[in-house]
């Protein structure tokens, strides 16, 4: 295989990495949303676990994507 | 990182340039736009806590209530993770420190043609091995060799022990790698991601027909570094939070 047209496969295989920070992204929205709406009145203290929570998943789904970017512009 | 060869390529900003070059006892100790970037966060912190307390009153003014707001916080921090007694207050310089100088480190980075320092492995690598070996030394000192019963988790039935020990040890030595390659991965790849949607305006913009669309990427840049910002601040304080949570074993030991 052309290694150009592999080292792009590879970026893009990469980004799929991503589609599980997806997941924990949303779960832990929805989860939040969910229990907030149940009871509001503690939903605000728990707004820094959340952006932390946040913050921790978010790095997992930007590792993957740093995989892709340096196949993409440092191999 | 590897500079970009010619052109624009989105990892260009991350080049170091070599502004002095200098060498101490044979190590390359060159003044570089990563050390001038450094001594100004530095700079800024230390100019702005001195004169922000420098005629402290009892009520505070702008810049006091500023400055104290982030001490504050940085204390809250350390109390909820660390220790809310004395020892908390032994490591709460160190913490403060350390998340005044990435949050600056980070918001310097975001303005456009600024060097952004945490974007570089070998920086946060630095700030998490001191934050490991300031938990091997404080543990040590203060448990003396029963501080590695932090690898044992009691209550365990003893044939999972050879299982999980080693799993304890893994878990405890990729701490600094994924402290530091967090802080490094956001960074690196927010900035690229920035250059790359910028450069789809002025791709667009040079496609004829196709420039009435060039406003679509320009809005998603500026909501990519409305989220920059968050994520500039976030990991600031997640590498704080962590920090006092690696801390706090070595304060608490093994429970």
């Amino acid at each position: 295989m052309d290694p150009i047209a592999a080292k792009y496969i590879g970026a893009g295989i990469a980004c799929l990495g991503m589609a599980g920070a997806g997941i924990g992204l949303g779960n832990l929205f929805g989860q939040f949303l969910a229990g907030a709406l149940r009871n509001p009145s503690a939903a605000d203290g728990q707004r820094g676990t959340l952006l932390l929570g946040f913050a921790l998943t978010e790095a997992l789904g930007i590792f993957s994507l740093l995989i892709a970017l340096l196949l993409l512009f440092a191999v | 990182m590897a500079s970009g060869g010619g052109g624009h390529s989105p990892i260009e900003q991350f080049a170091l340039q070599t502004l002095m070059p200098l060498k101490v006892f044979g190590i390359d100790a060159s003044i570089t736009n990563s050390t001038v970037f450094m001594i100004g966060a530095v700079g800024l912190i230390c100019t702005f806590l001195h004169f922000a307390t420098q005629n402290a009153s009892v009520v505070p003014g702008r810049l006091q209530s500023a400055a104290e707001m982030v001490y504050d916080f940085v204390a809250g921090t350390v109390r909820d993770n660390l220790d809310d007694g004395h020892e908390g207050k032994k490591f709460l310089p160190f913490v403060f420190a350390l998340f005044a100088f990435v949050l600056v480190c980070n918001f310097l980075g975001m303005i456009p043609g600024f060097f952004t320092v945490t974007s570089h492995i070998v920086i946060t690598a630095a700030l998490a091995l001191l934050v490991i070996s300031a938990v091997l030394i404080y543990g040590f000192a203060k448990h003396g060799v029963s501080f590695l019963k932090l690898f044992v988790p009691s209550g365990v039935p003893a044939w999972l022990l050879p299982i999980l020990v080693p799993i304890e040890i893994i878990s405890f030595v990729s701490r600094p790698v994924s402290l530091s390659v967090r802080l490094f991965a956001n960074m690196l790849a927010g900035h690229i991601a920035l250059k790359i949607f910028a450069g789809f305006v002025g791709t667009l913009l040079a496609a004829g027909a196709w420039s009435i669309l060039s406003p679509l990427p320009l809005a998603l840049t500026t909501a990519l570094t409305a989220l920059e910002l968050l994520v500039a601040f976030l990991q600031a304080y997640v590498f704080a939070v962590l920090t006092c949570v690696y801390l706090s074993d070595a304060v608490h030991g093994a429970h």
